[in-house]
Formats: C-alpha cells, sequence, structure tokens
C-alpha cells in the first residue's frame, strides 16, 4: 500500500504532569509496563503499515523516544523519527515535516492511542472512496470512567466534556459537519448546500473523532500551504475540508500544474489511477458529490469520508490522568489482549523474578513487573506494579500504579494513585487518589487525600 | 363497522373496549387553506372545489378518508362549499358522516378555525379523543386506521405525545423544508422552512439526530384534543405549522412531544400553489395516486376510459382525427377537439370546444373553454368558460381565471394571472397616488375584444410556484443564494488560533443588557443589592469575570452622568459625583481585587476619550474623587499599577496620564512615607 503514516507523539503534555516529566515524554508513559506508543507501532504493525514517521514535539523529547524505537522495533518496522519544535500544533507539526511525505496518501495517527481498531481499514475505505480525507470514527465511552473508584482526584477528571458533534450521511460513509461541541456556544450551524445536496444528515454527539485520519498528501499539503493560520488538524484542517467539500479549492490548477510537473511519465499513471478509483466508488450509486457536480459543471468537489469502528472495539486515548488509570486497569482487567501478554489462571500477571512475601495476595487484574520484591502480608489489587519496585511488609495497593524503582515502606496503604518511577513513600503512608512525581519523597506516616506531588 | 366493532372488542380489554367503541374514528378537513398562493382563482371559487384532473379536489379528500377506515369527518368550510357538499351525494354514504361546519365571516387562519371548532366543542363535544386533522385539499391514498393506533398506543404510553405528522420523501428539489428527527424514536425535534440553526442542548438530549432537507410534509396530522386547547391557549398560533409546531418545538416546560411517521409506500400531497397541483395532476395521470384516478369511480365522477400512452378519454369526447395528441392527457365529456391539433401531457375538461392547429401543452384546461383556431397555449390554467380567441398566445406560468376572454392573435406574457376581478388592495398600503398608478396598468385589456385584468404580481418569484417547469438558470441561482448564504457564514467561522469574535459579542450583549438593567434600577430607585443581584444573574448567563461586570456598570454610570442635563463642567463632575456615591454598592461589589478597578480606570480612559471635551477634563478629578471620597472604590495599588502599566504605552495614549500625574505622584510619595 502507497501509505505513509505519521504518528504524532506530542510532546510533554501540560494535561499530564506530573506523570510526564524531563525523562518520560507522553509516547513513554508506561501502560501496563509497555510504552504507550509501542501499542500503537503493535497496531500499525498489524495491518501492514510498517512505514513509519514519529513526530515529537522538542529535542529531547525527540531524542528520547528516538532512543527507545531503536532499541525496541528497529528490526521490524522502518521507524523515522522527527522532532519539531513545542507548541507548533498538529498541523504546524505536519508542515514541518513535509518534505518527508512523499506517498500518495498519509494515515496520521496520534502516539496515545491503545485500541485494537484496525487503522488499516481506515486506509482501505479512504482509497475505496478515493477520498481527499477519511476520519475515524468510534463510539464515546458510555460509562463513566469512575466506575471502579479509581479516580485521580476529582477536579483533574473533570476535563471540559469534549464531545464531538459529526454530521454523517444517510449511508454513514460521508462526514458532511463536525464541531467541538465545547465551541458551540448555543446555535448549531449546518451548511445549506451540503445538507441539501446529502439530503439527509444524521448529527451524533455519541461518537468520537479518534484521532486517526488519512489524507491525500496532495490535499493536505495544498491545505496547509494556503492557510497558515491553521494550526490544529482537529479543529481547523479537518473542519476546513468538510465545510468545502462541495466547492473544493483545494485541487486548483497551480497543484495540477505542479503535479503535472514532477514527471510526465507520471501523468499517464495518474489517468489510470483517477479511472480505477472511480470505478471503485462508483460501483454502487453515485455520491451526493458526484450528482451535484454533474448539476454545476464548473464546482470540483472531495468527499470526506468517515470509518466508524465496531462498538466492542476498545479504544482510548490517553490524555489525561483519569485515562491513563483508565487504560492501565483496562488493558490489565477487561480488555486485556491488548497487552499482548498471556495471563495467569488467576488473570494476572507475575513475572517469574518477582518476589513475594508470606500471606501476601496478588489478586485477579493486577501486574507484578521482574524483579519486584513484595514484603510480608501485602495485598495488591487491580493494580499494575512495574520492575524493581520494592514493596515493604503490610502495604495495600488497590487501583493504582506504580511505576519502575519506586519504593514503598511498610505498612502504606495506597488507593487510586500513582507512582511514578524512583518515587518512595516512607513508612505508614496513606494515599488516596494522589500522584507522586518521579523521584519524590513522600513522608513518613502523612495522609494525603487528592493530591499532586511534585517539587516545584 | 360492525365487524371492525366485534374485533376491537376481542383484542381489547373491558375497558378498552368501552372506550375503543366510543371512539369514531373522526376527521377535521380544513377545507379553507387560508392561503393566496392560488389567486386569482380562489377569489371566485373556494380552491377545494377547483378540479384537479376534472374531479373537485374535495372529492379526491373525502373518497380517501372514508377507504382510509374515517368514520366521520368534519369539514370546516365555506357556503359555497356546503352548497357543493349539499348536492353531491356525500351525506348518503353509509358508515362515513360527512358533517360541515361553516366558517365564521372572521376565521382567516388555521389557527381561528380550530378555535372556532374548539368552541363549538365545548357545547357538543363532538370530537371524543384523536382525531386526523387534514389541513387544505390533500390527495393520497395511505391508509390511517393503523397510523391512529399506533398514536393512541403512543399517547397511552406518554401523555405529552399529543401528534404525528405525516412526511414522506420529495421528489421535488425546489422546496426548503428542514427538520430534524430522532431516528430512533422519531420524535419531531426541528421544523424550519428556511434556517437550520438549532439549538446545542437538542444534540446534548439526542445522542443522534436526523437532519433532513428532502422531506415534505403532508400536511396530514394525527392530534389528540389536546392540540386544540393548545391552540385557544395560545391565542396568537395562526398558522399550522410555522405557530403551532415551532411553538410546540420551542416550549420545553409543557413538554409536549410531536412524533413523525413516514410514508414511502403510499401517496400524500397536499395543493398548494400551481406548481403542486401540476405535480399533483401529474401523479393522478401516472396513477400514483390509485385508486384516486380518472378510470375510477371513487366519488360522483364520470369515469374516462384509459386507452394506451396514459391517455384518458371521455366515450362521447370527439377528436378529428387528424389531431395528433401525445401521451399522458386527460379529455373529457363532450369535448371536441378541431383538426389538426397537437395536445401533449394536458387536460382538458368537459363541454370545451378546441378549434384547428391549436397547440396545447402541458396545460390545464378546465371546462366549458373555448379556444378557437391557431392559438397557442403552454404550461397554462385556464379555467372554466374561458375563451381563446383566433391566434392569440398563451406563455408559460400564466393562469386565466373563470370566463375571461383573451382578444384575438393577442399574446398573454408570461406568469401574468389574468381575472375578471381586480386585483384587491392592500388595505394597509398608505401610498394612495401609487395606487392610482397601478390601477391604470391594471387596465390592461386583453387585446381586441378581451375582458380581463392582468394582476400586478405580488413577488418576484412567481416561477417558483407556477406550473412550468423551473428554467435551469433559475435552479442555478437557488443553488447559488444557498451557497452564498453559507459563504456569509464561512466569515464568521474562525480558526482556534482568534476564537475572540464570539466573546467580542457577547461582551456586547452583556453589556447592553448591564446598562438597560442599570437604568432600570436607577428608574425605580432600586436598592443596590437588589440591582447586584440582577447583575449577578446576568453575570451568569453571560459568563463574565467580575471585572467584566465592574465595566460594564461603570461605563453605564458615566453615560448616565453625561446624558443627565448639566450646563457646565461642574454640573457634569457633580452629576457624576452623586451617581458613583448613589451606587457604590453596586460597583463596589465588583472592584474588590485590582485588576477590577484597572478595567475601571481604563472604561474611564476609553470614555474620556470618546467625549475628549466634557469627560475628558474631568478624569483626574473623578479617580480622585473615586480614590478618596468613596472609601477605595479604587485602592492606591491599582491606581499605581495601571499608572506602571500605561508608562510604557505610545505618547498619544498617555493624555489622560499626564492629567492626573500630580495625583500619582502624591500617591506614591504617601505610600512611601508610610512604608518608611
Amino acid at each position: 500500500m502507497d501509505f505513509q503514516v505519521v504518528i504524532l507523539a506530542g510532546g510533554f503534555s501540560s494535561y499530564l504532569v506530573p506523570l510526564v516529566a524531563k525523562e518520560v515524554p507522553k509516547a513513554l508513559l508506561p501502560v501496563a509496563n509497555r510504552p504507550v506508543l509501542s501499542y500503537v507501532l503493535d497496531l500499525l504493525e498489524s495491518s501492514n503499515l510498517k512505514d513509519l514517521i514519529v513526530v515529537v514535539e522538542g529535542e529531547d523529547a525527540a531524542l528520547k523516544v528516538g532512543g527507545w524505537i531503536s532499541s525496541a522495533c528497529v528490526d521490524r518496522l522502518h521507524v523515522e523519527v522527527a522532532a519539531v519544535a513545542e507548541n507548533v500544533g498538529t498541523a504546524g507539526a505536519l508542515r514541518a515535516i513535509a518534505h518527508h511525505l512523499t506517498a500518495k496518501d498519509i494515515l496520521i495517527v496520534s502516539g496515545d492511542i491503545v485500541s485494537d481498531i484496525p487503522p488499516g481499514a481506515v486506509a482501505a475505505t479512504h482509497r475505496r472512496h478515493d477520498a481527499a480525507v477519511t476520519v475515524m470514527l468510534c463510539a464515546q465511552p458510555v460509562s463513566g470512567p469512575s466506575e471502579s473508584g479509581g479516580s485521580g482526584g476529582k477536579d483533574k477528571t473533570k476535563k471540559p466534556a469534549c464531545d464531538d458533534i459529526i454530521g454523517l450521511d444517510s449511508l454513514k460513509q460521508f462526514l458532511l459537519y463536525i464541531a467541538k461541541g465545547t465551541e458551540i456556544k448555543k446555535d448549531t450551524r449546518v451548511k445549506k448546500s451540503i445538507l441539501c445536496a446529502a439530503g439527509k444528515m444524521e448529527i451524533r454527539s455519541d461518537l468520537m473523532d479518534s484521532h486517526i485520519y488519512a489524507f491525500k498528501r496532495a490535499v493536505l499539503q495544498e491545505v496547509l500551504d494556503q492557510k497558515p493560520a491553521f494550526r490544529s488538524l482537529k479543529q481547523d484542517v479537518l473542519p476546513y475540508l468538510v465545510r468545502t467539500q462541495l466547492r473544493s479549492d483545494v485541487f486548483s490548477d497551480q497543484s495540477n500544474v505542479e503535479e503535472n510537473g514532477n514527471g510526465n511519465g507520471k501523468n499517464n499513471m495518474q489517468n489510470n489511477e483517477v479511472v480505477l478509483s472511480q470505478i471503485l466508488s462508483n460501483a454502487s450509486m453515485p455520491s451526493f458529490h458526484q450528482v451535484y457536480e454533474s448539476g454545476l459543471g464548473t464546482r470540483k468537489t472531495h468527499k470526506c469520508c468517515v470509518y466508524i469502528a465496531d462498538e466492542s472495539k476498545y479504544f482510548v486515548r490517553l490524555n489525561s490522568i483519569q485515562a491513563f488509570m483508565d487504560v492501565n486497569r483496562d488493558v490489565i482487567g477487561e480488555s486485556n489482549h491488548l497487552s499482548g501478554y498471556s495471563f495467569s489462571a488467576h488473570h494476572n500477571i507475575v513475572h517469574p523474578s518477582a518476589e513475594l512475601g508470606s500471606k501476601t495476595t496478588v489478586g485477579p487484574h493486577c501486574m507484578l513487573g521482574e524483579g519486584s520484591q513484595v514484603g510480608d502480608k501485602c495485598s495488591v489489587k487491580r493494580s499494575v506494579i512495574g520492575r524493581h519496585c520494592r514493596i515493604g511488609s503490610n502495604v495495600k495497593i488497590v487501583n493504582s500504579v506504580v511505576m519502575d524503582h519506586a519504593t514503598i515502606g511498610d505498612g502504606c496503604s495506597i488507593q487510586g494513585s500513582v507512582i511514578c518511577s524512583n518515587a518512595q513513600l516512607q513508612e505508614r503512608v496513606t494515599l488516596r487518589d494522589c500522584q507522586v512525581e518521579a523521584g519524590y519523597v513522600v513522608c513518613a506516616g502523612s495522609e494525603h487525600k487528592g493530591e499532586t506531588f511534585a517539587r516545584k | 363497522m360492525a365487524s371492525r366493532k366485534k374485533r376491537a372488542a376481542k383484542i381489547s380489554e373491558d375497558s378498552e373496549e368501552e372506550q375503543s367503541r366510543r371512539q369514531r374514528l373522526q376527521a377535521i378537513l380544513l377545507a379553507d387553506s387560508f392561503a393566496t398562493k392560488l389567486l386569482p382563482l380562489t377569489l371566485e371559487r373556494p380552491n377545494v372545489l377547483l378540479p384537479l384532473v376534472n374531479i373537485p379536489m374535495i372529492d379526491y379528500t373525502l373518497a380517501w378518508l372514508e377507504s382510509a377506515g374515517i368514520e366521520e369527518v368534519f369539514v370546516f368550510c365555506s357556503m359555497q362549499v356546503i352548497d357543493y357538499l349539499n348536492n353531491s351525494d356525500w351525506y348518503s354514504h353509509k358508515d362515513f358522516t360527512v358533517k360541515t361546519i361553516e366558517s365564521p365571516q372572521n376565521s382567516t387562519s388555521a389557527g381561528d378555525a380550530l378555535r372556532y371548532i374548539y368552541e363549538q366543542q365545548i357545547e357538543t363535544s363532538q370530537i371524543q379523543g384523536d382525531f386526523v386533522l387534514v389541513n387544505g385539499c390533500i390527495v393520497s391514498n395511505m391508509p390511517l386506521t393503523q397510523l391512529i393506533q399506533e398514536h393512541r398506543d403512543r399517547k397511552k404510553k406518554d401523555e405529552k405525545a399529543i401528534m404525528t405528522m405525516v412526511i414522506r420523501q420529495s421528489l421535488i428539489t425546489d422546496h426548503q423544508l428542514f427538520i430534524a428527527v430522532n431516528p430512533l424514536t422519531k420524535q419531531l425535534l426541528y421544523y424550519d422552512e428556511d434556517n437550520i440553526c438549532f439549538d446545542k442542548s437538542l444534540l446534548d438530549r439526542n445522542p443522534s439526530v436526523l437532519l433532513c432537507s428532502d422531506m415534505q410534509d403532508c400536511y396530514i396530522d394525527i392530534c389528540s384534543l389536546e392540540v386544540l386547547s393548545l391552540f385557544v391557549d395560545n391565542f396568537d398560533y395562526q398558522h399550522m405549522r410555522c405557530d403551532f409546531v415551532e411553538g410546540v418545538l420551542a416550549d420545553d416546560i409543557i413538554g409536549y412531544k410531536i412524533f413523525t411517521h413516514e410514508i414511502s409506500s403510499c401517496y400524500a400531497s397536499r395543493i398548494e400553489n400551481f406548481r403542486s397541483y401540476d405535480m399533483v395532476s401529474k401523479d393522478i395521470i401516472q396513477r400514483r395516486t390509485f385508486p384516486y384516478v380518472p378510470d375510477m369511480k371513487f366519488s360522483g365522477n364520470r369515469t374516462l376510459k384509459l386507452e394506451r400512452q396514459g391517455i384518458y378519454k371521455a366515450s362521447d369526447a370527439t377528436q378529428l382525427p387528424s389531431a395528433h395528441v401525445g401521451a399522458s392527457y386527460v379529455i373529457g365529456h363532450a369535448t371536441n377537439i378541431g383538426s389538426g391539433t397537437k395536445i401533449l401531457n394536458s387536460v382538458i375538461g368537459n363541454g370545451c370546444s378546441i378549434g384547428s392547429n391549436v397547440v396545447i401543452q402541458g396545460s390545464y384546461i378546465w371546462n366549458n373553454v373555448t379556444v378557437e383556431d391557431g392559438c397557442e397555449i403552454r404550461n397554462a390554467i385556464v379555467c372554466d368558460e374561458v375563451k381563446v380567441c383566433a391566434g392569440a398566445i398563451v406563455k408559460p406560468g400564466v393562469v386565466l381565471s373563470f370566463k375571461v376572454v383573451v382578444g384575438r392573435d393577442f399574446v398573454v406574457p408570461a406568469y401574468s394571472q389574468v381575472s375578471l376581478l381586480r386585483q384587491p388592495m392592500e388595505e394597509d398600503s398608505d401610498e394612495e397616488n401609487l395606487l392610482s398608478g397601478v390601477d391604470l396598468q391594471m387596465e390592461s385589456k386583453l387585446g381586441l375584444d378581451g375582458a380581463g385584468y392582468i394582476w400586478r404580481q405580488a413577488c418576484e418569484d412567481e416561477w417558483k410556484h407556477s406550473v412550468p417547469p423551473i428554467p435551469k438558470d433559475k435552479l442555478a441561482e437557488i443553488i447559488k443564494a444557498i451557497d452564498d448564504d453559507d459563504t456569509d457564514d464561512e466569515s464568521v467561522v474562525t480558526t482556534s488560533g482568534d476564537a475572540n469574535t464570539s466573546i467580542n459579542n457577547d461582551l456586547f450583549d452583556f453589556e447592553r443588557e448591564v446598562d438597560g438593567t442599570f437604568l432600570r434600577a436607577v428608574e425605580e430607585n432600586i436598592v443596590a443589592d437588589l440591582a447586584v443581584l440582577e447583575i449577578n444573574s446576568l453575570r451568569l448567563s453571560y459568563n463574565m469575570e467580575s471585572a467584566h461586570c465592574a465595566g460594564a456598570i461603570f461605563y453605564s454610570m458615566m453615560k448616565l452622568a453625561v446624558s443627565t442635563p448639566h450646563s457646565s463642567i461642574n454640573d457634569l463632575y457633580r452629576n457624576a459625583s452623586s451617581i458613583i456615591t448613589r451606587w457604590k454598592g453596586l460597583l463596589g461589589f465588583y472592584v474588590k481585587k485590582s485588576d477590577e478597578q484597572i478595567e475601571v480606570i481604563s472604561r474611564l480612559e476609553e470614555m474620556c476619550e470618546e467625549s475628549a471635551h466634557e469627560l475628558g477634563t474631568l478624569f483626574a478629578h473623578i479617580l480622585r474623587y473615586m480614590y478618596e471620597e468613596e472609601n477605595d472604590l479604587l485602592q492606591e495599588v491599582a491606581i499605581l499599577r495601571w499608572s506602571d502599566e500605561k508608562a510604557g504605552a505610545d505618547e498619544s495614549d498617555k493624555v489622560y496620564l499626564k492629567q492626573c500625574e500630580p495625583f500619582i505622584t502624591w500617591l506614591k510619595e504617601t505610600s512611601d512615607d508610610e512604608d518608611g
């Protein structure tokens, strides 16, 4: 497949402080003791997409990510790591790496996805319709995230409701309208011309943009060049393409000339491709785009398609602390096929090199990393414990994530919290819904609820 | 009917059996459309009596209601219709009762009609429960019993479901109706004829909303009695759709719901203008409305014989063999057609005489019309007893009303409407002088021996509502207009980089509201605390910060001071200071922090710039007044910070800073002293 994949791996996301730090960019946050980026790479590999560009914000983060990739998967995948300046937005990042993009179609994937929806399906839909852009949508999680009480502080979990409002045609093939729920103050305006051309539009607020897009490269680059003010793919580029789908000016003559100028032999081939895609997309009824176009000869149209993932598929973006907790819980719990580990009969994973003291229980849906030690009379439930952690006696860990090399003293009780790597909890610390930054030391005997521990 | 009762009795429980036996299937037919779209014809004859493929429209509607299972229909109509019904055999049908309600003189809308029916209802209670409301002349063949049952079941489950509206996929593209329904429950969520702009809360309540632009409203509603009482409660409701439906949808306090029912296999269409008249006529000829087609007997009509190519011909119509007739046309009883005449896609009524070498295409010729030799009639409606003299040409889109005579060789211009009656003048037009000029224009006779007035066109877009197909260029125009509409929106659309415009708009609205509230507070002399409450509620609804409130209030105060009559600068100062003193409780509530105070200072600065000569000179005084006299409405921290911020500004911006320089130096000195 002539697809190039761009993974937008971000940098040090401010939503995830204190979990991310200089040492750990967002892409390397552990989910069940594997960096989140590895889930994305596995997902792409499963669809046989192996030509990847990982875009990271900031040089430091890029070095870290690049280091991990070269150690982990250089033999299987062809991965390039590109660093871009911080805070340029997703569209800015693509502008910065534009010279790397050569394939006919570009698949853009957010680097913080944990999912089992095949991205290959998006690519196929994109090709079948000869679309300018194809967006993958998935069902919005129905149940509240804090069902098991594993919440990381109420104020943090209450992120602004970013419901997407999405308009589809009657066959659920085309994207006719997209807006962010928070941006719409009161009135929702839909473009009449698109609605009239399509006849019907189903407006859904129970779908979510999954940040996996397939773009035609020519279209994407044209838009990025024409609109220097666009910063975000989701908020600027995509709505723009959807808005203008019935009077497309992204295929202006200029770009055609450019295309043709690239190679004379290419022209012929391109025509063939056009014919082929027309055959493919005309297999059934003509789409409203074509009807519209034939009605007014002068107008050009482009198609914005959607691929709607099955509801049973798992999809989470790791973009908040709450999401981090959820993903860790799900990957070792209900959706354990994602983790790639094989689970024991007790539905948990205890690494053979881990040491457990007497009368210590590790419940189902738990994970104990390599070389970790747990003292006597401990209880671990629904939690992930990293590698080489040292946990004292009489410790209770419920619904929490303990990252590598953390030290937890005797008699601690931890609930719904995240302990980052190298952090230390002294004796008899009680934490509930807290986050402890990497390397932080929590004093003995203290009791905290819903707090964040970080060095200023 | 007896058998139906038996069946119902078997199915239902005892109590329900009682109820369903009492509830006959009833319908209200508003046989007066209250619309002016069919003028000038409706001046002389009510629209339900106009012939549609040679049969009065009301016969189609009544025949459908009877076969759809309705047992009793109330026809709300004028005297003329009652006369017609008296002469017809509709009263003698078994199991189908037709009752007429004569429309009172003053009823001018569907709302008035329903209110009148409700008044009668109180006395007679003739409508027992859910009923079918048929609005105008409708040609349909859809069954109703099932739908009524569905409506009743839904009503039983949900008290608020008071109406079910019938819609169907529309084949015409030139009308506009935007509706939104919930795809699961089919509840109607939005109904608008020219705009799509709905509240976001709609989406919060419904995860999925189906927005349609290709639906047509059939004007057939299954209503519960609540609908009538709603019309009485809201005495300003006139139109069934514009007022009632939109009113119900907008009102989320009572929470009445309207549901939709989409029909696909059966036919239902309303005649509201000449265009739909043409559409429905063609549908009848093409037998979409079966069994209501010219070769079936469904009312008092005499059947025609169906020949090949969709030609319906009366047995006693005579047609010379040399006359050429094309596909799908209808020819009535006792009509003669001369030699060499071409007729295509047209309907010709009873007792007409058509001369030789006439061309009639896509037209509707009613009864007893005389068309002399060599005429040409295209896409026109020609009413009863019209005479078109030899050689006349009737252009597309023309309507010739009753008994009009078109003179020899006269060309009736396209889209004109001709009547023997003068065009009624709009009563409220106060341009008397203009009218006389128009009168002259109206006198225009139809050729030498013609009779009739050509009416002035009320609106520009008559091509939208007339018989002939819409010309290509107009169609393109419509699409372009829609596009342009959207382009206007586009300019409003902002990128994520600058989302300020909408906030600015909000701010503007907010300030206007605050101003209004403040002035009212001054007028009614409200205690400051109460004013604070009001402003607070505004602030919450607009989601503003208290700095915005402070700015807005201060702006209103100063505006009041300036607008209060004053003779000198000193007067103005006194005004301003007294207002500040009077309302310091209100302003003080919002200026507790120095940010808010700085906002106030900069507002003062802005105002001074706007009314440079008056308020400008007072800047320092007012500032000082607010600092000294009114105990810390402004605190020195804020004033000093403001002056620091200003220090770096352009020279032109520093006018007021300089004005109060002595004051600020003094402030600085005292604060230094205190520190020392």
